[in-house]
């Protein structure tokens, strides 16, 4: 497998993190590198092996539906970067 | 006093020789001293750490004092502390003061202990060496040129240098263990689900598990029976019986069939590590284990399927730091999407960047099945290795690391490198065993050597006790670099 710079960004773009040239280029040894290591596990034969997603094999608990949690609005907001009138403030997104 | 076990300080509480707040004050004074050198704390609050021993030393007055009421303990900078600047060692919460508890954290307060402070770690605990910290590398006590390991090496830093009768840490791919091998010091992972997720800054949701570091074995008995439990809050939290995790430290063990996988005694262990880890099992033998030769033929991929199962999570987990609600918002920004890029770039360190994006890309269309259910499947084939060793023996021990410490600097620019050193302690996590590490000796340069054992689900009493019939008979964990 081979990764090229334009997939590098395009992951990066994906993931929500701002990347320039250089440092999608650095990024790009770097994890060709570790999809060499990765790559690895392609040399076993797992085509009858279930899939194990978790440690213990457990299945959800439910709860009953009732408020638990109580208003903590404004202790909850005193930590936020901008907020106004009980709101959470971001850039416009509908015009 | 600050090489005192739990169990002779709490005696001390009990017998009014000395009081939490007398305590606690003598670790901070210490800490205040030592710490601009190691760099073990991020956080110290004295004045939020004597309130809670002067409610401590009341809550013993009207006789209601458990084990670790009035002691201070040292909090991974990982679990949420009401309060408290809870950082994760990132700049993407260097501003975030919890306004709630962990589950974690809840647990101790409950038991009367005392927060000493929060702990050094690597960022969002993606690291072996603490160098990824946004606070900057920790100092192994035992060589300051040295790193403590990772990510719990504040933590591991504090116990070793005696700034802490104790310490949590969290564990992923080996977290807890590498750090308490590097340091010379004692570090249990427990079975996955035992100890409350809730409040615990998520990485890989399916591999962490918080767990205790410490002086000694039966110090960690202590810590776990505080700190497991079930809690509703935690989806993966395990409902099971109380259990006393020390009440097997006495029994002998003779008998005791301790299982060696060949592909631990293999390639790549260092030979300093190697004649520490032989004395080691010499001295098991002497106490009256039988040894075996067991194989875990898919242990060489450990490596390769954490490094796609944990991003992956990790990638999905941090994507809740957008700039939004707390953490770090870049300061300026146009559209809503540009506001998540630039805060994110700015947030996160380039091994926390490394991470999500390796992540993103193997849940990406076209890849998924390739890379992450590939991973899945191996991860079972790892566990039925394990499955299939423990009809053989009752535990299985090896090194825990490879090497002894390296140096800082020594391996932060070579992440595969890096990632190589969590070798031996990655597949517990995959597998959700648990597993331990404690001192056996030193290796090159005097730097500690750490005995990794694994036991079999739910199997942490049996563990410990095989630990502390050792440290009954040697000395390594009563060394102390200070």
């Amino acid at each position: 497998m081979t990764l090229s710079v334009s997939d590098v960004k395009r992951i990066a773009d994906l993931a929500y993190i701002e990347i320039d040239e250089d440092e999608a280029k650095e990024t790009l040894n770097q994890l060709s590198g570790i999809f060499n290591l990765i790559e690895t596990m392609q040399a076993v034969d797992t085509s009858t092996v279930e899939p194990m997603s978790h440690a213990q094999s457990v299945v959800q608990r439910l709860r009953d539906d009732k408020i638990t949690e109580t208003d903590q609005r404004e202790l909850y907001q005193s930590i936020a970067p901008q907020v106004e009138a009980g709101l959470y403030l971001v850039p416009q997104v509908i015009e | 006093m600050f090489n005192a076990s739990l169990k002779q300080l709490s005696l001390q509480l009990a017998e009014k020789k000395i009081s939490s707040t007398e305590l606690t004050t003598e670790f901070i004074k210490r800490i205040k001293a030592l710490n601009p050198e190691y760099n073990a704390f991020i956080t110290v609050n004295e004045e939020l750490s004597l309130a809670q021993a002067q409610a401590a030393d009341k809550m013993r007055a009207s006789g209601k004092a458990g084990p670790l009421t009035g002691i201070p303990i040292a909090q991974k900078d990982i679990f949420c502390t009401k309060g408290w600047l809870t950082t994760c060692g990132s700049k993407m919460l260097s501003n975030f003061v919890s306004p709630y508890d962990a589950g974690v954290i809840e647990r101790f307060n409950q038991a009367g202990a005392i927060n000493i402070g929060k702990t050094n770690m690597d960022e969002f605990a993606m690291g072996s060496s603490n160098e990824t910290s946004f606070y900057g590398p920790v100092k192994n006590p035992w060589d300051h040129a040295a790193v403590p390991g990772g990510s719990s090496g504040g933590a591991a830093c504090a116990v070793a240098a005696r700034l802490a009768p104790a310490a949590t840490g969290t564990d992923t791919g080996g977290s807890i263990r590498q750090p308490a091998a590097l340091c010379g010091i004692s570090g249990i992972k427990p079975t996955y689900g035992l100890v409350s997720r809730y409040g615990m800054i998520a990485f890989a949701s399916s591999l962490d598990q918080g767990g205790p570091m410490a002086k000694s074995a039966e110090d960690l008995a202590l810590l776990l029976n505080v700190m497991t439990g079930f809690d509703p809050r935690d989806s993966t939290s395990l409902q099971r019986d109380t259990e006393d995790y020390a009440r097997d430290l006495q029994k002998p063990l003779a008998g005791l069939r301790i299982g060696l996988p060949k592909e631990y005694f293999a390639e790549g262990m260092s030979k300093d590590v190697e004649s520490a880890i032989e004395k080691a099992l010499d001295e098991y033998r002497k106490l009256g284990a039988q040894t075996v030769e067991v194989s875990l033929p898919n242990a060489p991929l450990a490596i390769p399927v954490y490094y796609v199962l944990a991003p992956a999570e990790a990638s999905s987990n941090l994507s809740r730091f957008d700039g939004v609600r707390y953490g770090h918002r870049a300061k300026s920004y146009g559209d809503l999407a540009d506001m998540y890029r630039k805060s994110r770039a700015e947030g996160f360190g380039p091994e926390v960047k490394r991470r999500i994006l390796i992540g993103t890309y193997v849940l990406s269309h076209g890849y998924y099945d390739a890379y992450y259910i590939k991973a899945q499947k191996l991860r079972r084939l790892i566990a039925q290795d394990f499955a299939d060793a423990y009809k053989q023996c009752d535990i299985i021990m090896g090194p825990t690391t490879p090497t002894v410490a390296f140096n800082l600097g020594e391996k932060s620019g070579d992440p595969i490198q890096m990632y190589l050193s969590d070798i031996y302690t990655s597949a517990a996590n995959l597998t959700g065993m648990p597993a331990m590490s404690i001192p056996v000796g030193f290796g090159d340069k005097n730097r500690p050597v750490g005995l990794h054992i694994i036991g079999n689900y739910f199997r942490e009493a049996q563990m410990l006790n095989v630990a502390h019939q050792y440290q009954l008979a040697t000395g390594w964990h009563l060394q102390s670099p200070v």
